[in-house]
């Protein structure tokens, strides 16, 4: 009997994403541009983070037609977002078959309480989260992958860094500790405790965990790759730079190559200019995507 | 012994491990200069369309190439089986056209329609656990092919002397069998 929407399916897929980059695009055009230049996946939106903040209003899941034409313009996995705790938005992506489903804070959240009860979905869910206790309630209620937050739209990377940095440093005191301590601990990081448990044996998370939010060029893909990320998320970084084709290129290069410095150095080259980047201070904390869900 | 597994893309942590729960030396493989230390190679899961674009930029199509004339074993899962597959349907052209065997990519379905399921494999594994996930399936082999598993009457599991591809993803499990199995071809090569 073949059995659909396990979580070994679920999480798996985003196994096989490992090692690459996962592009933002807005259009099929956009599509076929991110696949040639060797994007693991691509994540069908109606505007990319930076136009969504310079758009300001509520941003809400992406035109169909959008996602519709991106599905049928690639062969590789389709991605999509939902607004957090937006059940219905959540299911009418789903119903068009869309592989992977980023209840996003880069939308405007649906439910400032609850986010969905993500096992009840036969598409599996990647989560955005700043640290390990935001990665773990997100996976008890069903996440299979994990992006650290960062700062979306802004090509700013720093807030990228802080969340893998804080993320990793709690996986290794987690690991670290003696097993009479976990509880306490879990009660200080607002986390599942059998999900404690896995991260206190196994020292990582129990889903892929992935970079996001402000990586504008190849040496930032680097460096969260560095810095323990599984892969990368692109969101403006791309289409917003001076030259897509090579930025697309140079960065999933750079990804895989991510200690090789001489190849980083000669990808690097005569890419033009990245996107415009932005300063955290000058963004205001309720303007801060990453404040978005718990 | 040392078996490599491409790490250009895709689940490769999860086939060193398993590799090296059988008992032998696993690398992961980056640069072609790599394979001349390597006994048999593993081309993992992943996207099949990223790992041929970085695998045409690093030299590997001629490098794997030159690697299987020397009778070195190559196991292919998933996107694996498809840069091994000689014809793969709706394309003009293949990737590394090793296998003589045609491959439909995406053949079960999108995610929504990945799945797990026990999939008998003769002499092998009778009770084998297999995780199909967007996955391939091998449409027809060559006359020097052995099917080793159908799924719904779908070629899942196929040995060509020296090479052996499978639709489904035998790293995202405990189970190593199937490495087990691999890891006799490079004896058997080797000898």
């Amino acid at each position: 009997m073949a059995e659909v929407g396990t979580s070994r399916v679920k999480r798996g897929m985003a196994e096989m994403q490992k090692g690459g980059v996962i592009m933002d695009v807005i259009n099929a055009e956009q599509a076929k541009i991110a696949e040639a230049a060797g994007a693991v996946a691509v994540m069908a939106l109606e505007r990319v983070p930076s136009d969504i903040r310079a758009a300001g209003g509520v941003a809400r899941m992406a035109d169909l037609r959008i996602v519709e034409e991106v599905l049928s313009a690639v062969s590789i996995p389709v991605m999509a977002k939902c607004r957090i705790g937006h059940i219905v938005e959540a299911r009418v992506l789903e119903s068009l078959g869309v592989d992977y489903l980023d209840e996003s804070e880069v939308l405007t959240p649906a439910d400032e309480v609850f986010h969905l009860n993500k096992k009840d979905y036969t598409v599996p869910f990647v989560c955005g989260a700043r640290d390990l206790g935001e990665a773990l309630r997100r996976i008890g209620e069903g996440a299979s992958m994990i992006r650290t937050k960062g700062e979306p739209g802004t090509g700013n990377i720093v807030e990228a860094v802080r969340h893998m940095r804080t993320m990793n440093s709690q996986i290794r005191k987690v690991q670290a500790m003696s097993y009479d301590e976990l509880m306490a601990e879990a009660k200080n990081l607002g986390a599942p405790y059998e999900l404690m448990e896995y991260v206190h044996k196994n020292g990582k998370l129990p889903v892929v965990n992935f970079a996001a939010g402000g990586v504008a060029t190849p040496a930032d893909a680097a460096l969260m790759m560095e810095l323990g990320a599984e892969g990368v998320f692109v969101g403006s970084g791309i289409f917003k730079s001076d030259n897509p084709e090579k930025f697309a290129r140079a960065i999933v290069e750079a990804t895989t190559h991510y200690q090789d410095y001489e190849l980083i150095a000669r990808v690097s080259k005569d890419l033009g200019a990245a996107m415009t980047g932005l300063e955290i201070s000058k963004i205001s904390p309720q303007d801060r995507m990453q404040e978005r869900g718990w | 012994m040392k078996i490599g597994v491409l790490a250009l893309q895709g689940a490769v942590i999860e086939h060193i491990r398993l590799l090296e729960s059988a008992g032998v030396e696993a690398a992961a493989v980056k640069k072609t200069e790599q394979l001349e230390e390597l006994d048999g190679l593993v081309l993992p899961g992943g996207e099949s369309t990223t790992m041929r674009k970085l695998m045409d930029k690093y030299g590997f199509i001629d490098a794997l190439r030159q690697f299987a004339s020397e009778k070195k074993p190559i196991f292919g899962t998933c996107a694996g089986a498809i840069l091994l597959a000689d014809r793969i349907q709706g394309q003009d052209d293949a990737h590394l056209k090793l296998m003589d065997m045609k491959v439909e990519r995406n053949a079960f379905g999108r995610q929504k329609d990945s799945f797990e399921a026990a999939l008998p494999v003769a002499g092998v594994a009778p009770d084998y656990v297999a995780v199909f996930i967007r996955a391939p399936y091998i449409m027809e082999v060559g006359a020097n092919a052995e099917v080793l598993a159908k799924y719904d009457d779908k070629i899942v599991l196929a040995r060509e002397g020296q090479f052996l591809a499978c639709a489904f993803h035998p790293e995202l499990t405990e189970d190593n069998r199937l490495h087990k199995y691999f890891i006799d071809m490079v004896k058997e090569y080797r000898a």
